[in-house]
């Protein structure tokens, strides 16, 4: 498993930069809000946490559809769901989830401190909203892997991927935002939200990957 | 050891591809699988490797407990090479047979073996289709499994690798594997059992 999570590592930094894609898409969101919204600084600050979860939402759906069509396309797939048994076969989906989130949506949670700025958020509302993105991506990865489980035999399977799973994804967003705000705006608290965000991740790093390997297992043909 | 498979039956798109497919396999045999386009070899390989369900009948391995099921028992070479283009020959290799287990050979002892010794260095892309697939086979090599099912190996080798391949075939048979293969073309295990399906 730590070969395959190098593996993904390996190719994820080499073929094509797939992070500093995400991170420029992430970019092109925050950078247009403002031109949207009008130069109010204290709305930007209020709304801030709310559009950097959105950018890193969005921008974290990106790379998603590749996650195992790259695979199914040179055949390794097939070795993958051959050589393991059911739980190995769920580990392995784990192992390629973290490599994914390490490669994709790491360089977002690192970025989304300066795209804070961009935001006039103050420095507790961006390190809260750094630290609920750290906490509250994996999620989506997890449940993405899921969604490009099930369209991994579609060629164009990216937007399918993307509305398969922006409704699931809506609880981790609420409480991921919902903390955000805790931290900043007085009578809110944080804790709580923040807890529920955690554990929303740890039950997708669950239900995510056995949903994607008992759908890959009935994928192949 | 023996690999089984009896009255195994496969469908795609619910029509049914064969039916009625039964062979025994012990160890050191071949088994060659032939037959005109579109009859099922390639199912029948997938089938038998768990790749996809079976309809009717059961496929049974006997071996050391190590291995278990056929699924990890086996080595599964089909249509595609399962090599990613931007990691280096040896890096894939590598790969696989840390995820394989078993290490049998060395990256480059195994390259050695299909004629590449020289191309470790190089990204899989970088390599021409006969070389891509000599990598391939190369990757039976790197981690020990007793059976290899191999869909059609030779596509795209030239003369001098399809004879090296059949003497890797045979050096694995007098090991005590196993291969079943589907082909075009004869392979040159002499003493294999043909299958010979459609008509």
């Amino acid at each position: 498993m730590l070969a395959l999570f190098l593996r993904d590592i390996r190719l994820g930094l080499r073929s094509g930069g797939g992070g500093l894609t995400g991170v420029l898409f992430f970019l092109a969101v925050i950078a247009t809000m403002p031109f949207a919204i009008g130069p109010d600084l204290n709305l930007l600050s209020r709304i801030g946490p709310a559009i950097l979860w959105i950018g890193a939402l969005l921008a974290s759906l990106l790379g998603l559809d590749r996650l195992f069509q790259a695979d199914r396309e040179d055949g390794s797939l097939d070795l993958l769901v051959l050589g393991t048994d059911r739980i190995s076969l769920i580990l392995a989906v784990v192992t390629k989830c973290l490599a994914h989130w390490v490669v994709s949506v790491l360089p977002l949670v690192i970025a989304a401190p300066l795209f804070g700025l961009l935001m006039n958020m103050s420095a507790v509302g961006i390190g809260a909203t750094a630290l609920t993105l750290l906490v509250g991506t994996p999620a989506i990865t997890f449940l993405g892997a899921a969604g490009a489980a099930v369209a991994v035999a579609l060629p164009r399977g990216g937007v399918l991927i993307s509305v398969l799973i922006l409704p699931l994804v809506v609880p981790v967003l609420i409480f991921g935002v919902s903390a955000s705000y805790g931290a900043v705006a007085e009578p809110d608290p944080f804790l709580p939200p923040f807890l529920m965000l955690t554990a929303l991740t740890l039950f997708l790093a669950v239900v995510g990957p056995v949903a994607a390997a008992l759908s890959l297992r009935w994928a192949s043909d | 050891m023996l690999l089984e498979a009896v009255n195994l039956a496969a469908e795609r798109g619910g029509e049914t591809v064969f039916s009625n497919v039964s062979f025994v396999l012990r160890s050191g045999e071949g088994l060659v699988v032939t037959g005109p386009n579109g009859v099922g070899k390639s199912t029948l390989l997938r089938t038998v490797a768990g790749l996809l369900p079976s309809v009717a009948g059961s496929v049974r391995f006997e071996g050391d407990d190590e291995f278990g099921e056929v699924a990890g028992a086996c080595h599964y070479l089909g249509h595609q090479n399962a090599m990613k283009p931007s990691l280096t020959v040896v890096e894939n290799l590598g790969f696989w047979q840390a995820f394989f287990g078993n290490a049998h050979m060395e990256s480059g002892e195994a390259l050695d073996m299909v004629g590449l010794g020289d191309v470790g260095h190089l990204p899989f892309g970088y390599l021409s289709t006969g070389q891509r697939r000599r990598v391939a086979i190369a990757k039976l090599l790197v981690s020990y499994r007793p059976v290899w099912i191999v869909d059609e190996p030779t596509a795209g080798l030239d003369r001098a690798s399809e004879a090296q391949f059949a003497s890797l075939m045979r050096a694995h048979l007098e090991d005590g594997g196993m291969v079943l293969a589907a082909t075009h073309h004869p392979l040159g295990l002499e003493g294999a059992k043909e299958l010979r399906m459609g008509g």
